[in-house]
């Protein structure tokens, strides 16, 4: 262990960090925004709406967030017509393409969780709803997703620290996050174990983060579930 | 902790000491390359590695009278897997350099070429400070070329570093970077021959100065391993002799590939 090399290139890591958490916290808050509309529209029982956003999610699920990112990064730069479009204004950025990547990425699992709690209402809370004359809106607002937001807590918990994990694929389209400026430094150094173990160190920093935050989300808003002492 | 250490330590010297160093015969010698990086290593549709550097290395092999394995060794964990033993050299147009030197030993040189920047056709990019300035320069991460960029344009231009030249031949080709800057014949070989080269061109001067662009490409091997150093050396001599080499050059490239 060469702690001298660590501490020398510590900036550049902690650069990579805030890239990191920059690229983690836009993805999840875009994300998290519009999945509860989506995953509405997925618990509707009209195939109309819902196979849509199924079709989506489905893909986005089933496909590693590598090669998704690689499809946006590099697939897009292939056609001319793309390229001749304002889209390439944006595309042609490549922590534009890591973000849009990300956050249909966390988007579509995020719509699943959501849809899972949303479907685990459970009827009589429904049923009280209508019979006070709530209308859908307000039944949504008041009664649905608050309950379901609940439920939904420790599986979205799961899926920051996933979607953190995830963000290590932006390193690969030359953006500098913490596995992008581990790359660098161990192919300048040729110390693979420091580089590669300070990221680690680094990345689990930032779960134990997260894990606590959720923690204490769950204390907070679990109240109803813990047993009284 | 540092006893568990120098527990360890103790027990591998010991373990060390108990088989008798016996003066190794090589007769198989494991070779890596990169495979991404055409005309000197590349992978052919049907997966063979192909190449001048992986030519070269059949060509030493024959000479040495050792069998060779070829393996395909992506370009950052290269000196790394080397030093770990999971091959015993490599053969991959690896410049000579002081940094590298440190950690391993490296053969005489067996080409050298000049580095260039490419540009799309009629850019009008002149290769000055001036003329790169706010540009976008796309570079193979921790390589010469990508030393020599940082040091001479990174204060002006934004560097941009991929993993593989190729990546950075399609982000040229998209748009993402205006000049790339790498080995003249990986380019001309490798990228403007070839379909999705037709729109770039060459741009500015050759660049050899030593201090970026080292001795040349050689042979990197274990600092251990010197015999294999001095085996290769030979083989290298030989082939430079016998008209072997010239053979093998003219299959790839119309001028001296070996430099001066």
């Amino acid at each position: 262990m060469d702690f001298g090399l660590i501490l020398q290139t510590l900036p550049d890591f902690l650069s990579g960090l805030w890239l990191t958490i920059l690229f983690t916290v836009s993805s999840l808050a875009i994300g998290l925004a519009l999945s509860v509309p989506l995953a509405i529209a997925r618990s509707s029982p009209n195939p109309l709406i819902n196979w849509p956003v199924f079709a989506y999610t489905y893909f986005f699920r089933g496909t590693p967030l590598f090669i998704q990112l690689l499809l946006i990064y590099y697939g897009s730069g292939q056609f001319e017509w793309v390229k001749a479009s304002w889209a390439w204004s944006v595309l042609q950025h490549a922590w534009f393409c890591a973000l849009l990547a990300f956050v249909l990425n966390t988007t579509a699992y995020t719509t699943e969780i959501l849809r899972g709690a949303i479907e685990a209402t459970p009827h009589g809370e429904i049923e009280a709803a209508k019979a006070s004359g709530m209308s859908r809106f307000l039944m949504f607002r008041r009664i649905i997703l608050p309950s379901a937001f609940r439920r939904a807590l420790p599986a979205y918990g799961n899926e920051c620290v996933f979607m953190m994990h995830g963000t290590s694929v932006a390193g690969l389209v030359t953006l500098m996050e913490l596995t992008g400026v581990a790359q660098v430094i161990q192919s300048r150094f040729y110390s693979p174990f420091e580089a590669f173990g300070t990221a680690a160190v680094f990345y689990m920093g930032l779960t134990f983060t997260i894990v606590a935050a959720f923690h204490a989300l769950e204390r907070r808003y679990h109240r109803h579930l813990r047993p009284r002492s | 902790m540092k006893k568990t250490i120098i527990g360890l330590a103790a027990a591998l010297a010991l373990a060390a000491g108990a088989i008798p160093a016996i003066a190794k015969e090589w007769t198989k010698v494991r070779i890596a390359t990169e495979g991404a990086y055409a005309p000197f290593n590349y992978v052919t549709p049907d997966g063979e590695l192909a190449g001048f550097d992986v030519d070269i290395a059949k060509a030493l092999c024959e000479e040495m009278q050792v069998e060779c394995t070829l393996v395909k060794q992506d370009w950052d964990g290269m000196i790394p897997a080397l030093m770990a033993k999971k091959f015993d050299a490599i053969v991959a147009s690896m410049s000579i350099t002081e940094e590298r030197k440190q950690r391993v030993d490296f053969t005489d040189k067996y080409y050298q070429t000049p580095a260039r920047f490419v540009a799309k056709k009629g850019a009008g990019i002149e290769i000055s400070e001036a003329g790169l300035t706010g540009k976008k320069i796309g570079v193979q991460r921790e390589t010469i070329h990508d030393k020599f960029a940082t040091d001479n344009f990174g204060n002006v231009a934004t560097i941009v570093r991929y993993g593989t030249q190729d990546e950075a031949n399609l982000d040229l080709v998209a748009g993402r970077v205006d000049v790339i800057v790498a080995d003249s014949v990986a380019l001309s070989e490798g990228f403007l021959k070839t379909d999705h080269g037709a729109d770039f061109e060459f741009t500015g001067p050759d660049f050899t100065d030593p201090r970026w662009f080292g001795m040349g490409a050689g042979i990197a091997i274990r600092k251990d391993d010197k015999d294999l150093t001095e085996k290769f050396n030979a083989a290298i001599a030989a082939i430079r002799a016998s008209g072997k080499y010239d053979e093998i050059a003219r299959k790839y490239f119309d001028f001296n590939v070996y430099g001066s």
